[in-house]
């Protein structure tokens, strides 16, 4: 008997979303009329990441505030600003780690040029073995 | 080649073991914190949302005495956790202002019924428009305003018992 119910009770039960009643604003899931500027949206929609979920990108997240984010996206492109722009608007309130395209500074230093110094090494290391082989 | 040179892989393995166990050991920091503190608060104006009680501006804020600005929503459990504390601090004359994120009007006004109202303000963002302005990225977030309207602090979850003294000191040192 248990057994039994037990599932379907759990079906019942509703899960506790942190979620608000009100419907998606209106930009959220809508995309604007002009293709250039949609394209322009979206592409910096990507390279956002959703501060509820934090793995996603506000373009793939269905979070309400991502929502929310992505509504502001648009109507701040739609209204002609560049998505260079809207990124540091962003990133001026919840630093680098509001983008995936993280600028260059100090801390990210290493994340640009450690691939450049690997190569380095690797070609240094690749001439040795060359030069022992001709011996 | 030296001989101390044979050591220098090891070593650069032995070190990347300890970058990682340390990140691993670390417990993780999850919380964003706004990039907003200490800059002034952003130009905005929300309409109000219940009745009798006037919308939010930035410009209520200069100038004037420190200020809390509460971020909040109806349908935010840890809102209801945080509410006693909220009245506590209105009992000791601060002067609570608060954003709500995007609530209904009815839903706002039981949940003042239920839980007390604190506050002096009420501003409707129903677009979490004001919310993403000023760097929060969750409800319940309480900023510090001082008296010419800069953020000086920002107060992520709810506030607890505990946080109240330390609130009050903080604004008060702000005057």
């Amino acid at each position: 008997m248990k057994r039994t119910l037990l599932p379907l009770l759990l079906l019942l039960a509703a899960p506790a979303l942190a979620d608000s009643n009100l419907p998606p604003a209106a930009l959220a899931n809508t995309q604007l009329k002009d293709p250039a500027l949609e394209a322009k949206a979206r592409d910096l929609m990507y390279t956002l990441r959703c501060l509820v979920c934090q793995g996603q990108s506000i373009a793939d997240s269905d979070a309400e505030m991502a929502g929310d984010m992505r509504a502001l996206v648009r109507q701040r492109i739609a209204q002609g600003e560049s998505p260079d722009s809207v990124r540091r608007w962003l990133v001026a309130r919840y630093g680098d780690y509001v983008t995936y395209d993280p600028p260059f500074s100090w801390v990210t230093a290493p994340l640009w040029l450690a691939p450049l110094v690997m190569l380095g090494i690797g070609a240094w290391l690749a001439r040795g073995s060359f030069k022992r082989k001709k011996r | 080649m030296r001989r101390w040179l044979l050591w220098l892989p090891f070593l650069a393995f032995v070190l990347l073991f300890a970058v990682v166990t340390f990140g691993l050991k670390k417990p993780a920091d999850r919380t964003i914190k706004s990039a907003m503190v200490g800059k002034p608060l952003p130009d905005f104006a929300l309409a109000g949302i219940v009745p009798g009680k006037p919308g939010l501006s930035s410009r209520d804020f200069t100038p004037g005495k420190p200020r809390l600005l509460n971020v909040f929503a109806s349908w935010c459990l840890p809102c209801i956790a945080e509410a006693p504390q909220l009245m506590a601090l209105k009992q000791a004359g601060v002067e609570i202002d608060a954003v709500a994120v995007r609530d209904t009007t009815p839903a706002l006004q039981e949940f003042l019924a239920r839980n007390g109202d604190p506050y002096a303000r009420i501003g409707d963002d129903r677009q979490s428009s004001v919310q993403l302005s000023i760097g929060s990225s969750g409800v319940p977030e309480t900023f510090l305003i001082d008296a010419q309207g800069k953020i000086i602090e920002q107060h992520i979850g709810d506030i607890r018992a505990d946080d109240v003294p330390d609130i009050l000191a903080k604004l008060r040192a702000a005057q």
